[in-house]
């Protein structure tokens, strides 16, 4: 099969790489560059674990080429938190995840992860209610929701902060 | 002083990884030359196969093997898989072949593997074996499978029938012939799945230096894998190494073996490269087993007080084609019938039905759900009648606190009387009445009413049997580094093990749990062990950590007494070290034990013991630990569009002692979304000829953030009395009465319109069906 070479920023690191076209990004994050944190539940774009941030938009990554996402920044759970974080080396909304037990098997997290981070940076003061409307496109089958809704609630907050000190960038 | 560990809301030691993408989920494993597998499965629920033609698939580049059944090397070649759980109900103990050699019985079971260098080319591969099939006449159904004359899903057996089971005790008959109530009511329950958010997934790769297998499954149960895999593959059972790493939920459906556990080692050991197959979702819906599918016909028979008499009926259970865990989910729902309530007499005569379907096995609650839902429709049924109050007529009936334990009458699934070991049934349910506003509802109902809106309250009680054997083990042992390392089979897939297993050791050592380590899910650290299923290994791995740690601990005071010459009462436990009470003398820390009790080359060992800080126990249970709990949920159903909405859900919860209240809340949550799922979401549906219709996420619809509400969750704690810890099963209790209390609901919201609800899950384009002929009836009858 024919391949195609593309270049993008991954986690804020340059990538080339030859890809076979019909390759998903999903594929090519887990198989061809090793970031395994990305992970599929269904491969036909309703479950949502596969959710990555590309220019700072959550996408679902197996219903998109890697092709297309050539020249593209692309960030992932791996590059959630801040290079000069927490102590913990966590983001706030993986750190909250951890206190309201947000998770349990893990496997829907990183969907919910970064799809919560570009929701949260544009709209930290969402409601329940709204928030309960958007996180719908993920589907999370351990722990019925609650651990995650108040963890987004109890995060929202730092990036609130975040945004108020400019500091746009504070995954 | 000790610190305490136990019963605390602990955050967990798994959520670091898991929250910055480093966990280890099969697919995540990466081993050099490994090779992809696609499956070719059957697009019939029934058919012979009359020719294979893997030719043009084996010329593809790119593809290593490709294999039907024929092709099977010795000794797995004509084999079907083990059934581990046999039961003298059932009539021809029918497992799967890896790949079927004949005949297929549902759509999706696979009939040939592909193995290439990637996914996609074996994907590519897989549609190029063409296999002629000749459909046989299928079984879609209950219905269908009793119908006299019936088509047979395996025409060797004389009909459908593939156990049956008859439970019961009492004088039924004079119970109804001495009733002054009775009521019957005919329930269909549907099938849901397991959907864990990752699927069924297998890695396996030879071992060249000694000719053994490594096979990494997402399974539940990795020592039942590898027994299923010795009878497969005549290996000793050293040789087979069975690694359950992270596991993306499980639920039930990964507990037993599956084909492609048998077909990936297979293929890895011919080519002698490691071989990775993940289930995809399709394959999930088509091929992993399901749950639910009974329909109950039952009566009930009160006295006049509304005391119960009796409870008789029948019960058919759609087992699908195999029986790959035996009949476990409809003997569980038959004992779990007569739940927390003095039921004098029970009958019930139960068939397991084969039908051309993927075969069901516990899912999450395990035949619970069913019975419970038959019990509290009928509770319901006859207050109605009667015209009392749907909570006052279960308090009548309930098993009071002073009667534990108590026998109900029964053999439980374990083989021993269904004994109710602790409990205060009364008062679970009278918390959810008082949480939930039950006494006023009545006039909040009318006066929502007024305003045009249709809200409802339902109540359901339930009783569990957890913790069941037949045994877990686990190996304490304190290293020279000082950390205590705790190793056990049991391995969770998302319950959190690792920290309450944690939480257990470290409080019997007096340490933090930063301080201990646990490793799970490997038959190559511990030879025997169960698995995760029946919500079990609190009470059974959790025991076991509990005696083998106690035992360590016990040694290493008996040491420390002989080196300090004191009194092993004078001794404690601090800060990683064994010391005088009250820092008063001399101490030792647990590596310098350690070390002193792994002995020094030409020296006697000191006070007298064996070598070595470690200790195994195997604890096993004389019983199930029983919990139980009282739903309440208050809905809101549109009556146009038949969509439910839960205002509130209270959940009244008790699983004995709680090693981690945080942990303990996230299983009855995430239970409860599963059961809310099986109330109104989830329907695996098939056509007449057994087609899955069902087969992606966009058709088979799971609880989503927006329909699954917060619970306001209240613990009664009863501890057990069989086990050191006093815990109880906790994973499965937020599933079991959820879709009785939310029917129950909707039907008392739908009250002015006079319809009763005998499904589950109710759909809203049944709610809306039920109303029109509830409307048309009262129009013809006025
Ligand atoms: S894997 Fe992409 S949406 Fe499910
Ligand atoms: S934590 Fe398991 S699917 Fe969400």
């Amino acid at each position: 099969m024919t391949t195609k070479s593309i270049s993008l920023t991954v986690n804020g690191k340059t990538v080339e790489q030859e890809v076979e076209p019909r390759t998903h990004l999903a594929d090519f994050l887990r198989h061809g560059i090793g970031l395994t944190g990305t992970h599929l539940g269904c491969e036909h774009g309703v479950c949502g674990a596969c959710t990555v941030l590309v220019d700072g938009q959550a996408v679902r990554s197996c219903l998109m080429l890697a092709v297309q996402a050539d020249g593209a920044e692309v960030v992932t759970v791996e590059g959630l938190a801040p290079e000069t974080g927490g102590d913990d080396g966590l983001s706030p909304i993986q750190a909250a995840f951890r206190e309201f037990h947000g998770l349990q098997c893990g496997y829907c997290t990183p969907g919910f992860l970064t799809s919560l981070t570009q929701l949260l940076m544009e709209n930290p003061d969402i409601g329940e209610e709204d928030l309960r409307k958007e996180l719908s496109g993920n589907l999370c089958r351990c722990t019925g929701y609650a651990g995650i809704v108040r963890a987004a609630l109890a995060a929202a907050q730092a990036y609130k902060e975040a945004a108020a000190s400019g500091m746009g960038g504070s995954r | 002083m000790t610190t305490q560990m136990v019963g605390k809301p602990i955050q967990r030691v798994e959520d670091k990884d898991l929250l910055t993408g480093k966990g280890s989920f099969t697919d995540d494993i990466k081993l050099p030359g490994t090779l992809h597998v696609a499956f070719v499965r059957a697009p019939f629920a029934h058919a012979r196969i009359t020719g294979i033609d893997l030719d043009a698939a084996r010329e593809l580049p790119g593809v290593h093997l490709v294999m039907a059944a024929a092709d099977l090397p010795a000794p797995a070649k004509g084999k079907r898989i083990l059934l581990q759980v046999p039961n003298p109900a059932i009539v021809d103990p029918i497992t799967q072949e890896p790949l079927v050699s004949e005949r297929v019985a549902f759509a999706g079971e696979a009939v040939a593997v592909v193995v290439a260098d990637s996914r996609a080319i074996a994907e590519d591969a897989a549609e190029m074996v063409m296999v002629d099939y000749d459909p046989l006449p299928t079984v879609a159904n209950l219905a269908q499978a009793t119908a006299p004359g019936a088509d047979k899903v395996h025409p060797h057996l004389a009909d459908n029938v593939a156990a049956r089971i008859h439970v019961g005790y009492g004088d039924i008959e004079s119970a109804f012939r001495d009733a002054a109530h009775t009521v019957s009511v005919t329930l269909d329950q549907h099938r849901g799945t397991g959907n864990p958010m990752e699927g069924r997934a297998v890695l396996s790769a030879p071992n060249a230096l000694d000719g053994g297998i490594t096979v990494w499954s997402a399974t539940q149960a990795p020592h039942i894998l590898r027994r299923a895999l010795v009878d497969m593959l005549e290996m000793a059972e050293t040789d087979i190494r069975v690694i359950a790493p992270d596991v993306g939920g499980g639920f039930g459906p990964k507990v037993q073996a599956y084909p492609e556990e048998f077909v990936i080692p297979i293929c890895a050991q011919m080519l002698g490269v490691p071989v990775k197959w993940i289930e995809d979702r399709r394959e999930h819906l088509l091929c992993t087993v399901q749950e639910r599918d009974q329909t109950w016909s039952v009566e009930m028979a009160l006295d006049a007080e509304g005391k119960l008499l009796g409870v008789r009926g029948r019960m058919r259970h759609d087992q699908g084609a195999y029986l790959p865990w035996g009949v476990i989910a409809p003997y569980i729902s038959t004992v779990t019938m007569p739940g927390p309530y003095v039921l004098p007499a029970y009958d019930l005569e139960t068939q397991v039905m084969f039908t051309n379907k993927v075969p069901t096995a516990p899912l999450r609650g395990a035949g619970r759900p069913q019975a419970v839902f038959a019990m509290e429709r009928l509770f319901d049924l006859a207050a109605d009648r009667m015209g009392l109050d749907r909570a006052d007529l279960r308090r009548r009936n309930l098993i009071p606190a002073e009667a534990m334990p108590y026998s109900v009458g029964l053999i439980f699934r374990d083989g021993q009387p269904l004994i109710y070991d602790s409990g205060d049934y009364p008062r679970c349910q009278q918390i959810a009445e008082e949480k939930s506003g039950w006494a006023d509802f009545p006039a909040r109902r009318e006066a929502a009413l007024r305003e045009g809106r249709y809200i409802g309250l339902g109540i359901a009680n339930y009783v569990e049997g957890t913790g069941l054997g037949p045994f877990e083990g686990a190996t304490t042992q304190v290293l020279p580094s000082g950390r205590i390392l705790i190793k056990t089979g049991a391995a969770g897939q998302g319950q959190g093990n690792r920290t309450v297993y944690a939480q257990v050791a470290a409080e019997a050592f007096n340490v933090d749990i930063s301080q201990v380590d646990v490793e799970l899910g490997d038959t190559g650290k511990i030879p025997i062990g169960v698995g995760a299923f029946a919500s079990r290994l609190m009470v059974n791995a959790g025991s076991a950590i509990n005696v083998s740690a106690g035992t360590v601990v016990t040694k290493m005071k008996k040491i420390a007494a002989a080196a300090f010459e004191v009194s092993e009462d004078d001794l404690e436990l601090v800060d990683g070290t064994v010391r005088v009470t009250g820092d008063q003398g001399p101490s030792l820390t647990f590596g310098e034990m350690a070390q002193m009790a792994s002995g020094m080359p030409g020296y006697v060992l000191p006070g007298g013991q064996e070598p070595g800080l470690f200790a195994t126990h195997y604890f096993s249970p004389p019983q199930a630990a029983y919990a139980n709990g009282s739903h309440a949920v208050e809905v809101e159903v549109d009556p146009e569009t038949g969509i439910v909405r839960i205002a509130r859900y209270i959940v009244v919860h008790d699983c004995g002692r709680m090693v981690n209240p945080l942990l303990v809340e996230g299983q009855i949550q995430g239970g409860l979304a599963h059961g809310i799922g099986n109330a109104f979401l989830e329907k695996m549906r098939y056509d007449d000829d057994a087609n899955p219709v069902t087969t992606t996420l966009a058709d088979y619809l799971l609880p989503d953030a927006d329909n699954v509400p917060t619970a306001e969750i209240y613990h009664v704690e009863s501890p057990a009395p069989h086990n050191p810890l006093g815990v109880k099963g906790a994973g499965e209790g937020g599933t079991i009465p959820a879709a009785a209390a939310v029917v129950s609901a909707v039907e008392d919201a739908l009250r002015p319109f006079g319809v009763q609800i005998d499904e589950a899950p109710i759909l809203p384009e049944r709610i809306c069906e039920l109303i029109d002929a509830a409307r048309q009836n009262t129009q013809e009858a006025s």
